[in-house]
């Protein structure tokens, strides 16, 4: 309040004026733009952004240098559903990278990706992976080391709803395989196991964040679960003294798709530059920045680099024990489905 | 002449119960917000609010809700005129048919203004073969928006020129003033204030539409992200304090559009008693 | 022509401005308002009749109607006697801080729903700065229905606020100063003479309040703990058919939420012409 108010005003108004600005010129200009520099649209996930910002200048440095072009890159990040919802509702991206399967393959069934998009790229188009693990408070009080001791009396869980959100999909199909394994398919034990598992929850948000803060914030449960790279990055954040990374023995394997959408590509002449954009996922510098968000990635040079960071763990597939994707969405999750049964009362 | 709830105990009684619960209720979400935004300092707050892609959503939030407000005005003051100033068959449901979109849940309503305008949608189908393209761009956001925002004005003035009546201005009518004259020296001065309401919460909904927006904006930054989309990723990014400025942002838009209308009433009140 | 004079007639010959008012209001009603809503019904056509019924039924959804209405109707109580205070309280009398409260009102509108639930859940979670008082008396509001009719009053309190004022404001003088000369305490003239003057935009901004928290799910997710069968609101099934990808659970579910508001909308406008006209004499 010091400051004289002309300079105030003045400031004020240089501040709006370049916001609205900023706004306008984006809502007119933006074809022209286009027509001198190529814009690929990346349509992400909602805990991406960041990941993305770290990686889009590097690529976009390498494409100048091997193409001589300039490129521009824009993010839009959502939940990953909701992505490929507005991609099939006239979204113009041209690649996605997601964290759901379920949802590039709702876009492959819509025509808008290739049907063999997994072969289009290494390791089933996933250039990273994850598993899920736990986060627990501070000397791990209730000693948690695997899913088997998540179903104890005085047990209470966080993880994201597996009816909204994919990352509680995994978390529960990671229990459910656990189970499987444990009771040796005996499906009346696996069904107790699990109706067990999930009274423990204490909260169902609806998104990974949103049971982040519960379990951070509110102080509410004594483990978190979510995938690994997500633990690891709340840890990071919210203070490596007060809480403690657990990856159970065995966990599911998490994959992280990618597709480049073709019809959207092909419209935007941006055919090359997507295909690129994707393979340099899998280039050396990009999978040691991934590694550095905590991803698992297949370069063997980077893998040995990040060797300490990533505990070994079984990893089991989906379709190891679901069978497909598909199977594991209609047996489980859809209304009616034994998820709805075994919260039935 | 003493009026109605004027004694002192009552006075302060009630005084006192709607601030506290005010303070409660309204003013420490308010603090809550304002508290995470500079928990870190000014410094890191103004590096959140000056960074390029907050400033084009400021920007944008602000140019729909500039966009949004003068046809809602037309519209609210339109219906409401009607409703209130003429009877007609179909009066109480068309009166009703202004409230859908409070009796649409947000992202329900982005969701049906995506399947009719999407790729796939009857009309959005037509857009696609002629390259024109509504949703996931600002065009869509603003549509959205209008949907959301529409009762507003109008829901403000129908109480109010209902408990009015229309004989202040049948009587100028029938001196011989013409209909636009009616409406601008009887009916306007009349509904100022009310108008002036209508427009705020228009102008606040709209600055603070999340759930319809976010169906179609397609949250591209730096081209459809307004301040709430932008707040939401920042918040699902970890940047709490990112967040909470935008919300600060928000909140402080609200503020000052209601500083604005008290500087009007002042104003106003003033140059009545010069007059 | 003779069936518009028959319109104009009902309670106005002189007043000019049907024509361009009806159109106005019926073509913006009809693009804006109308036409997506067919999209909605689009999708229902996709289901048939007993489809329709098992969706709407399903024994988590019809848990979600109660715990929303339940919550619902306590906000909206909560609402009429909180903004019926407030709306007193900032037009008849004059304290300091009066602007700032009168500013406040509009918060939770200016903000969006999910920061106003973030920042609910924050103070009244167990560590929160109210939560961390009330919870040792044995309140827990963060997780519980509580929480539900806690997010569904402050996001609706200015419908209730902002509709009572401006008739409040607009009252004359005259109305309470007659009722004061004839005697009555302040309790009595109130109940007699203000009451009957706020009716209509009292039930119109609680009806309001009612209708759109059946509707909200920003503020609410966060704040809800999401139970199934316990604290699961309706908009949050609508949202997850639409992880599903189903259009059409959507919209089923949304149709009911959206008939039930309708309906209640259209009974208290109907009730509010009635209450008017009787008040103005047969007057509309």
């Amino acid at each position: 309040m010091t400051l004289p108010s002309s300079f105030r005003t003045g400031l004020r108004r240089s501040l709006l004026a370049a916001a609205v600005g900023t706004a306008v010129s984006g809502m007119t200009f933006s074809s022209a733009a286009v027509a001198q520099e190529r814009e690929l649209l990346n349509s992400s996930y909602d805990i991406a952004r960041e990941l993305f910002a770290a990686i889009n200048p590097e690529f976009q440095a390498w494409w100048e240098e091997e193409h001589g072009e300039e490129i521009a890159i824009s993010q839009s990040h959502g939940g990953s559903s909701a992505q490929a919802r507005a991609i099939m509702q006239g979204l113009r991206a041209d690649v996605v990278t997601f964290n759901q399967v379920t949802d590039v393959q709702v876009l492959a069934d819509a025509g808008l990706v290739a049907e063999d998009w997994q072969d289009a790229f290494e390791n089933n188009a996933s250039p990273y992976y994850s598993t899920t693990a736990f986060l627990v408070r501070k000397g791990n009080p209730k000693g948690i080391e695997s899913w088997d001791d998540l179903v104890k009396e005085d047990v209470q869980m966080v993880f994201p709803n597996p009816k909204t959100s994919g990352n509680g999909r995994y978390t529960y199909l990671a229990a459910w395989g656990f189970a499987e394994n444990e009771f040796d398919g005996d499906e009346e034990q696996i069904q107790d196991f699990m109706r067990t598992f999930l009274r423990n929850v204490a909260v169902f948000d609806t998104g990974g964040r949103g049971a982040t803060t519960s379990f951070i914030e509110r102080g509410i449960g004594d483990v978190l679960i979510s995938f690994e790279s997500e633990v690891n990055n709340i840890r990071s954040e919210y203070g490596s003294d007060d809480y403690e990374v657990v990856v159970p023995p065995v966990s599911i394997l998490a994959e992280f798709p990618v597709a480049v959408v073709g019809e959207n590509a092909e419209r935007n002449g941006n055919s090359d530059l997507a295909q690129s954009y994707l393979e340099y996922l899998y280039s050396e510098d990009a999978q040691r920045q991934l590694a550095g968000f905590n991803y698992r990635v297949h370069n063997e040079t980077v893998v040995a680099e990040f060797a300490d960071q990533f505990p070994d763990t079984e990893l089991f597939e989906v379709e190891d024990v679901f069978g497909s994707w598909e199977e594991a969405m209609e047996n489980h999750f859809e209304g009616g489905a034994l998820l709805d049964q075994l919260q039935r009362r | 002449m003493r009026r109605i709830g004027d004694a002192p105990i009552v006075r302060r009684l009630l005084i006192g119960a709607a601030l506290l619960l005010s303070a409660l209720f309204l003013l420490l979400p308010l603090v809550a917000i304002f508290a995470q935004a500079f928990s870190q300092g000014v410094a890191v707050f103004w590096a959140n609010v000056s960074n390029t892609f907050t400033l084009h959503a400021i920007g944008l939030t602000l140019v729909i809700a500039l966009m949004t407000i003068p046809i809602c005005l037309v519209f609210g003051v339109a219906l409401a005129w009607l409703v209130t100033r003429f009877s007609f068959p179909g009066r109480r449901i068309l009166q009703t048919l202004i409230d859908i979109p409070f009796a649409v849940s947000p992202v329900v309503a982005g969701l049906i203004y995506l399947l009719l305008y999407g790729r796939n949608g009857w009309i959005g189908s037509w857009l696609d073969t002629h390259d024109i393209q509504l949703m996931f761009a600002w065009p869509g956001i603003l549509m959205v928006t209008i949907f959301v925002t529409c009762p507003f004005v109008a829901r403000e003035l129908i109480p109010l020129m209902q408990a009015q009546g229309s004989r202040e201005e049948e009587a100028a009518v029938t001196l011989g003033a013409s209909g636009w004259t009616t409406f601008w020296r009887v009916t306007l001065p009349n509904i100022r204030w009310a108008l002036l309401y209508g427009i705020i919460l228009t102008n606040a909904r709209a600055v603070g539409e999340f759930g319809a927006v976010s169906v179609v904006s397609g949250a591209i930054r730096g081209q459809t992200n307004t301040l709430p989309l932008h707040l939401e990723q920042l918040y699902q990014d970890y940047n709490a304090v990112g967040a909470f400025a935008s919300a600060a942002l928000l909140a402080l838009i609200a503020l000052l559009t209601l500083a604005a209308k008290a500087g009007l009433e002042w104003r106003a009140s003033r140059r009545e008693a010069f007059s | 022509m003779s069936q518009l004079a028959f319109w104009r007639s009902g309670s106005t010959r002189v007043l000019p401005g049907f024509g361009l008012s009806m159109g106005i209001s019926v073509l913006f009603i009809s693009l804006v308002l109308l036409l997506p809503i067919t999209g909605l019904f689009g999708q229902l056509a996709n289901l048939s009749l007993a489809e329709y019924f098992a969706i709407i039924t399903e024994g988590r959804v019809v848990a979600s109607y109660m715990v929303t209405i339940g919550a619902a109707a306590v906000a909206a109580l909560v609402n009429a006697v909180f903004g019926l205070l407030l709306a007193w309280v900032l037009v008849r009398y004059e304290f300091p801080g009066k602007r700032l409260l009168d500013a406040l009102m509009d918060l939770p509108f200016a903000l969006p729903t999910a920061v106003a639930g973030i920042t609910l859940a924050t103070l009244y979670a167990g560590n929160g700065w109210v939560g961390n008082i009330i919870e040792p008396m044995g309140f827990q509001v963060a997780y519980t229905w509580v929480g539900i009719a806690l997010a569904m009053a402050f996001t609706s309190i200015p419908f209730v606020v902002r509709t009572v004022q401006p008739v409040l404001e607009d009252l004359p003088a005259e109305v309470d100063e007659a009722a004061m000369s004839l005697g009555a305490t302040d309790g009595v003239a109130f109940r007699r003479v203000i009451m009957p003057h706020l009716w209509p935009a009292l039930v119109t901004g609680t009806g309001l309040a009612f209708v759109r928290s059946l509707g909200e799910f920003g503020a609410i997710i966060f704040i809800a703990g999401n139970m199934p069968y316990e604290t699961e609101i309706t908009a949050l099934m609508i949202f997850v058919k639409l992880q599903e990808y189903d259009y059409a659970g959507a919209s089923a579910i949304a149709s009911v939420v959206l008939f039930v508001s309708l309906a209640l909308l259209l009974a208290i406008n109907i009730w509010q012409g009635r209450f008017v006209r009787r008040l103005h004499g047969g007057k509309g």
